[in-house]
């Protein structure tokens, strides 16, 4: 094992960028630039002290080059990891590493998609398996909906649990005045809402937006000359264990068991001492696994726990409290949205669904069809 | 890819090799209606197919499987406009799991747990590509 990096870096600057439905003409770039000049104006800082470029995006195979040209940046260390919608979480580990070894000081982190306006379809071809393909899988829906099967089969899960996330994404959504969806909801208006892939219905599943967003990692001692409290990375963790359904090993355990495990050792923090929890919400059931496989609850008992009220406004486990990909937001690739509002929560940007006394926040992305797993688990000045 | 395959006939008729790719050797066993899956040294079978053993990197076996299986997760897809349609994945009782349709039943009616057995469809009219699919066993002529 090599020296522990725990709390060597911290996030210096967060933002995003105008979410929801954007103009005509609005480039994927636009909205991950606008959302990195924003993450940079809250640091403090301007392109001019980027060296460190890391960016994915469905629309862009290329995104860090594209970001770079766009701002103005002379990157010494360029990542482009995409993984899906957890690429966020992965580049967040990765940027600390450079840090630490000097490869770069200032690291943006950034996200845009315009798929709203351009469609789901183009903005995110599938890659289908050839032994998937000629079945014709709507995916990623059909891969969520047969792990949901077999969770409800093995667990006795109930589609009144699985509804009971969307229900409570909804309740925090109604604090928060950028939220796409914010009327209230209930349970039989999930159910009864259009099936898409069963159990699934249409509010089981995210929404489909535009946006960017984007933050600012550097080193803890160059965070204490910024203008901002850092928000520190006291752990992280990556695993992934498969790229299409039939190669997933279990479909009720995912590898966030691992990246999960990683992230928590390090940060020397136990599920139970998080403050408040953003888990990828792409579908009702990832939450469910999610709060499984990172340790909130028991394998099996995911259902219950989130029916239980725990991760509502006013619950043990705080969850998703900006409305999450269900009820927030969900531009394609939701994970670096989750960490913005980790951040927020750390600071206590977060007004009406402020969690009081937050000093510990856990980010866990989900990307392809829970594919691949990042975990964040992320400190105020308090845990270091 | 499969509009520029030639049927199976046509490629034994002009001397084509023996297909090699996973894909290849899989699409000619489900033309020759079996359900043909790779499996490593010791017999552990290796799914979705692969050009060689995950881990060890060794040559793979092909042999064909039994046919019989047990769906392992279920789903329906729901459009607008037709009836509900179903994906599954099926456990095959030699110990791999794949993606298929079963037929036979109401698109939403496929129970986690239902045995199955292998049919193939028909030759497409144009390329002969045959497809596995299952039908519930006990209702098997």
């Amino acid at each position: 094992m090599t020296a522990s990096l725990r709390a060597s870096a911290g996030i210096v600057g967060a933002a995003e960028s105008e979410i929801g439905a954007v103009p005509d003409g609005t480039r994927p770039i636009d909205l991950m630039a606008q959302a990195s000049l924003r993450a940079l104006a809250d640091a403090g800082l301007t392109p001019l002290d980027v060296d460190g470029v890391f960016a994915a995006t469905t629309q862009l195979s290329m995104a860090p080059l594209n970001l770079a040209l766009e701002l103005g940046i002379d990157a010494r260390y360029t990542d482009a990891t995409n993984v899906g919608g957890s690429s966020f979480m992965f580049h967040i580990g990765h940027a600390r590493a450079a840090i630490a070894a000097g490869l770069c000081d200032v690291a943006l982190i950034a996200y845009g998609s315009t798929q709203r306006l351009v469609g789901r379809s183009s903005a995110s071809v599938q890659e289908l398996d050839p032994w998937e393909a000629p079945f014709r899988p709507a995916m990623p829906v059909t891969a969520y909906a047969l792990a949901a099967s077999r969770h409800m089969h093995e667990f006795g899960t109930t589609r009144e649990q699985l509804a009971s996330v969307a229900v409570a994404a909804r309740s925090w959504a109604a604090m928060n005045p950028g939220a796409w969806s914010r009327d209230p909801i209930s349970i039989d208006d999930v159910l009864a809402s259009r099936m898409v892939a069963d159990p699934l219905t249409l509010r089981d599943c995210c929404l489909v937006t535009d946006g960017g967003a984007a933050i600012v990692v550097t080193s803890a001692e160059r965070a204490a000359a910024l203008r901002r409290p850092p928000v520190f990375v006291l752990g992280t963790g990556e695993a992934h264990s498969h790229r299409h359904i039939t190669g997933m090993p279990s479909l009720t355990t995912t590898a966030a068991t691992r990246s999960g495990a990683t992230a928590f050792a390090e940060a020397g923090v136990t599920p139970g001492q998080v403050d408040v929890a953003q888990l990828y919400d792409a579908f009702t059931i990832t939450p469910i696994l999610f709060l499984e496989d990172l340790g909130f609850c028991a394998k099996g008992e995911g259902g219950p726990f989130a029916a239980s009220g725990a991760i509502g406004p006013g619950g043990s486990l705080p969850l998703n409290t900006n409305g999450g990909g269900l009820s927030y937001t969900h531009p394609g690739m939701y994970g670096l949205h989750a960490i913005v509002e980790a951040v927020r929560q750390l600071r206590g940007e977060c007004e009406d669904r402020q969690v009081s006394g937050c000093d510990v926040a856990v980010a866990h992305g989900n990307g392809g069809v829970l594919s691949s797993q990042a975990t964040v688990v992320l400190g105020s000045a308090a845990t270091v | 890819m499969r509009s520029r395959r030639t049927s199976g006939e046509q490629r034994r008729a002009v001397g084509v090799s023996e297909p090699t790719s996973p894909v290849a050797i899989s699409e000619a066993a489900w033309r020759d209606g079996r359900l043909a899956y790779p499996c490593t040294a010791d017999g552990t079978p290796v799914w979705p197919p692969r050009g060689a053993a995950p881990g060890s990197g060794q040559a793979l076996v092909w042999r064909d499987s039994a046919g019989l299986g047990t769906v392992y997760a279920t789903t329906a897809l729901h459009a607008r406009d037709a009836p509900p349609r179903n994906i599954v994945l099926i456990e095959l009782d030699e110990g791999f799991r794949m993606m298929s349709r079963v037929e036979g039943l109401p698109g939403d009616a496929v129970p986690i747990g239902l045995r199955v057995r292998v049919q193939f469809t028909d030759p497409d009219s144009e390329t002969g590509a045959r497809l596995p699919i299952f039908t519930p066993a006990e209702v098997q002529a």
